[in-house]
């Protein structure tokens, strides 16, 4: 058993770095810059040439942004792009009524409480499935893009004048779901130093906001934060707290990982990004024409068979195989169980779809996210061309601003790219099955048959990746 | 607290009030129209943007321009999807290369008033050759509104009436060989009657020539040859050859054989129009040009009505606004390469 209690490094603890950090001149700056970045990506895809390597704002959005996301910000910094994501600020300045300052006015918002039965992931699985359905079309259509980004900013703006804090981004956002589950494995947290003064603190500014910082926009109490899941890093607390008692950790990563949580809807969201992966290698990384047509002729009959199969393998397929992986080797006796075996598998069968499944699902998230690490790898170096083409001519007018808008296409370090890419699931595969070793124990089962499904998905995307 | 809350509301919508007109004016600027309206009539001095995307789905946008004789007429041209290619029929423009997400600028000059065809240079897809259109240029000096009708429409030939040789060579009639013959061929080597005749026709006037006698049928038919030969030149056997390439190969193939890229689906759609027009099943093959059974009883007229009007309702597009009577009688003799021995 590993020590789950391993020393963090409080980065809040460097006076400058925590001065820039309590501002909000900086995040408010690089919020509005960004929100500039999202205004241009819009235009571009609406008003640029409609050939997607060739806008600025399919360039910007799915190959810049994407790669920084998913290759540093989530793995190193967790909701770091959640704390200047443009997308929700404008809802959050009109509900707020201020722009720099935190105190909200008041009648900004209708500030109803989300429904209940809606206050959990599942609407951002079913979000982020329906953007991964429509992928091969967004990802390739300037106006469309444009129009998934406009859309998003509605939502985020209509849902902020409904609902209380950012109903958006905690319960909604396809994007947000994700990094939240995966920002479990970086090695960047915001917790409370000593849960003592909490309990004893009456006004609790965290949560409720005060002169110095805005009531916590994701709903979160953060002496009760125990995984990174639902903190935005929007750093309001560690302006709002009296009694400084909030403090940016730097830590192992996957800390979060050994304590697995126990919610399906979470479990699902590991689980759809696995299958998501494995799709999106095989429709825009294969050679399989038929597919490809599939996935990019919308509303076809082929394009219907292509959503089956995508539900069916995300859905039900992996975490149906996975349930079957750890069904005979849930043999091991819960701690403290005793009994005659077909009793204990009785237990395990019940137990395991929902609170062990779940909690089961931890190691899926390393598998997962360097799945998607290895995948971004692949287009990026493809297409990271692209990048200087489109900063010279944006809008495919036939700029040249900087003199890089004739390059012609080239991919960078392809020659690089099978070994990197071997690297970084072999990584997975082994942090997966470390996460495995520490938390299949607590539920009673075996690591074995993860080791086996890890083993068996890297193969699988190894196969379609090279 | 206030006074800086201001500012930087101040600023952040200065920000992005100054991207999002920015780039309008950018967008307006480059399609011209905040110019155009400005100069009204003038509008051949703004240049106009022109989308290229695959027939299916649209074509040229606009398909249809506006030009006045005299005045430049200047062109953005952009491709939406594939690789396209333009030129305009009739004219010495060379044709561009239209790149997606690229711009190629143009800048046309009609001397005479008319309508004008543009066209995909390309093999953009199975519908390229649908992918044209049109340039009305008005102004200038009037031409002559009624031109000479094309020989094959002077000859009153019915291209569409079945032909069929009941001679043919042996072997791939060699002009050569013909030209070993040394034989007097003056009254054969008429412009006119070459083009109006078929090779088996002249092929049987040279064999009942009482002042041939003793040819042979495969002499007679290297002299026919011969005389194909003599009415075109190198320079236009390879203009011809450029123009099959660019314009034919892909349907009636590389070879000649009617097995270009394109043949197969251009017949299945006419024969899904044929069949839901007349509720009955019909195959139209392409034209194969190494058919010596065909070829040998076409003339060149015949083949000039072909190229001229098109198939009519074979898939095979009419090429009489796009290309000049010179390149079309190129064309036509380059297509008699296929039956005679030129290269020799």
């Amino acid at each position: 058993m590993m020590n789950f209690k391993k020393p963090r490094i409080e980065l809040t603890q460097n006076s400058i770095l925590k001065n820039i950090l309590k501002s909000r001149y900086p995040q408010t700056a690089i919020v509005t810059f960004l929100l500039g970045g999202f205004l241009v990506a819009i235009l571009t895809g609406l008003l640029g040439t409609p050939v997607g390597n060739r806008n600025f704002g399919i360039v910007f959005v799915w190959i810049v942004w994407w790669a920084v996301l998913i290759l540093i910000a989530v793995p190193f910094f967790g909701r770091g792009w959640c704390g200047v994501c443009p997308i929700p600020m404008i809802g959050d300045w009109l509900q707020r009524g201020w722009i720099i300052q935190p105190v909200q006015r008041g009648l900004r918002s209708m500030n109803l409480r989300f429904p209940k039965r809606f206050r959990n992931m599942w609407l951002q699985n079913f979000a982020f499935i329906l953007v991964a359905l429509f992928s091969p079309v967004i990802l390739t259509t300037p106006s469309v893009t444009s129009l998934v980004l406009i859309g998003m900013v509605i939502a985020a703006v209509g849902l902020s004048l409904v609902f209380e804090r950012r109903a958006f981004c905690r319960y909604v956002c396809p994007v947000g779901g994700f990094i939240g589950v995966y920002s479990q494995a970086s090695p960047l947290e915001l917790r409370v130093k000593d849960k003592g003064y909490c309990a004893v603190c009456i006004e609790k500014p965290c949560y409720n906001g005060s002169e110095k910082g805005a009531a916590c926009p994701w709903g979160v109490f953060p002496a009760g934060l125990t995984k990174n899941t639902y903190c935005g890093l929007c750093l309001e607390c560690l302006r709002s707290c009296a009694n400084d008692n909030l403090s940016l950790n730097l830590r192992g990563f996957s800390s979060d990982l050994n304590h697995p949580s126990a919610r399906l809807d979470e479990a699902y969201k590991a689980f759809i990004m696995l299958g998501s992966v494995l799709a999106y290698a095989y429709v825009f990384m294969g050679t399989n024409g038929w597919v490809k047509n599939a996935a990019y002729q919308a509303f076809s009959l082929e394009w219907l068979l292509y959503v089956v199969a995508f539900l069916f393998i995300t859905l039900l397929f992996l975490p149906g195989l996975y349930w079957l992986f750890n069904l005979p080797f849930s043999g091991i006796r819960p701690a403290g169980e005793s009994g005659n075996k077909k009793a204990i598998f009785s237990a395990v069968r019940k137990r395991l779809p929902k609170k062990a499944f779940s909690a089961l699902s931890a190691p899926i998230i390393p598998l997962g996210l360097m799945g998607w690490i290895a995948f971004s790898l692949s287009f990026l170096f493809t297409n990271a061309n692209y990048v200087l083409i489109t900063l010279s001519d944006p809008l495919g007018f036939g700029w040249d601003l900087f003199g890089s808008a004739s390059l012609p296409w080239k991919p960078y370090l392809s020659e690089w790219l099978p070994l990197l890419q071997v690297t970084i699931l072999a990584i997975g595969l082994a942090w997966s099955s470390r996460i495995a070793r520490n938390i299949a124990p607590q539920q009673g089962v075996s690591p074995r048959g993860i080791f086996l499904y890890g083993f068996v998905i890297t193969s699988l995307m190894l196969w379609v990746l090279l | 607290m206030m006074r800086s809350e201001w500012m930087i509301r101040v600023v952040v919508i200065v920000f992005l009030l100054g991207i999002a007109i920015f780039f309008l004016a950018q967008w307006d600027s480059f399609h011209g129209y905040w110019q155009r309206w400005m100069n009204g009539g003038r509008q051949n001095e703004i240049p106009l943007v022109i989308h290229a995307r695959i027939p299916e789905n649209g074509g040229w946008l606009p398909d249809e321009l506006q030009a006045v004789a005299g005045t430049p007429l200047h062109l953005r041209l952009t491709s939406d999807d594939v690789i396209h290619g333009f030129a305009i029929g009739q004219m010495d423009l060379p044709a561009v290369d239209v790149e997606p997400g690229k711009i190629t600028e143009v800048t046309v000059r009609f001397t005479r008033p008319g309508t004008y065809t543009f066209y995909c240079t390309r093999w953009c897809g199975a519908n390229h050759w649908r992918m044209r259109g049109t340039i009305i240029v008005n102004g200038g000096e009037e031409v002559n509104p009624q031109p000479e009708p094309p020989l094959y429409v002077e000859l009153g030939l019915d291209i569409d009436a079945p032909h069929r040789a009941t001679n043919i060579p042996q072997v791939k009639p060699s002009p050569k060989r013909g030209a070993e013959l040394s034989l007097l061929l003056a009254e054969y080597q008429n412009e006119r009657y070459y083009r109006s005749h078929s090779p088996e026709e002249i092929w049987l006037h040279l064999k009942e020539d009482p002042r041939m006698p003793g040819l042979t049928d495969e002499q007679a038919w290297d002299v026919v040859a011969l005389l194909w030969k003599q009415q075109t030149s190198a320079l236009e056997l390879e203009e011809g050859k450029g123009l099959y390439a660019q314009n034919c190969a892909a349907c009636h193939g590389e070879t000649g054989k009617g097995d270009g890229v394109f043949a197969h689906e251009r017949m299945t759609e006419h024969s899904r129009t044929e069949n839901s027009a007349n509720n009955q099943r019909s195959e139209v093959k392409t034209t194969d040009f190494t058919d010596p059974w065909g070829m040998l009883s076409a003339s060149p007229a015949h083949l000039q009505g072909k190229i001229i009007r098109g198939g009519m309702g074979t898939g095979m597009p009419m090429w009489g606004t796009i290309f000049t009577d010179d390149q079309t009688w190129s064309l036509v003799n380059y297509l008699f390469s296929f039956q005679f021995n030129f290269e020799e």
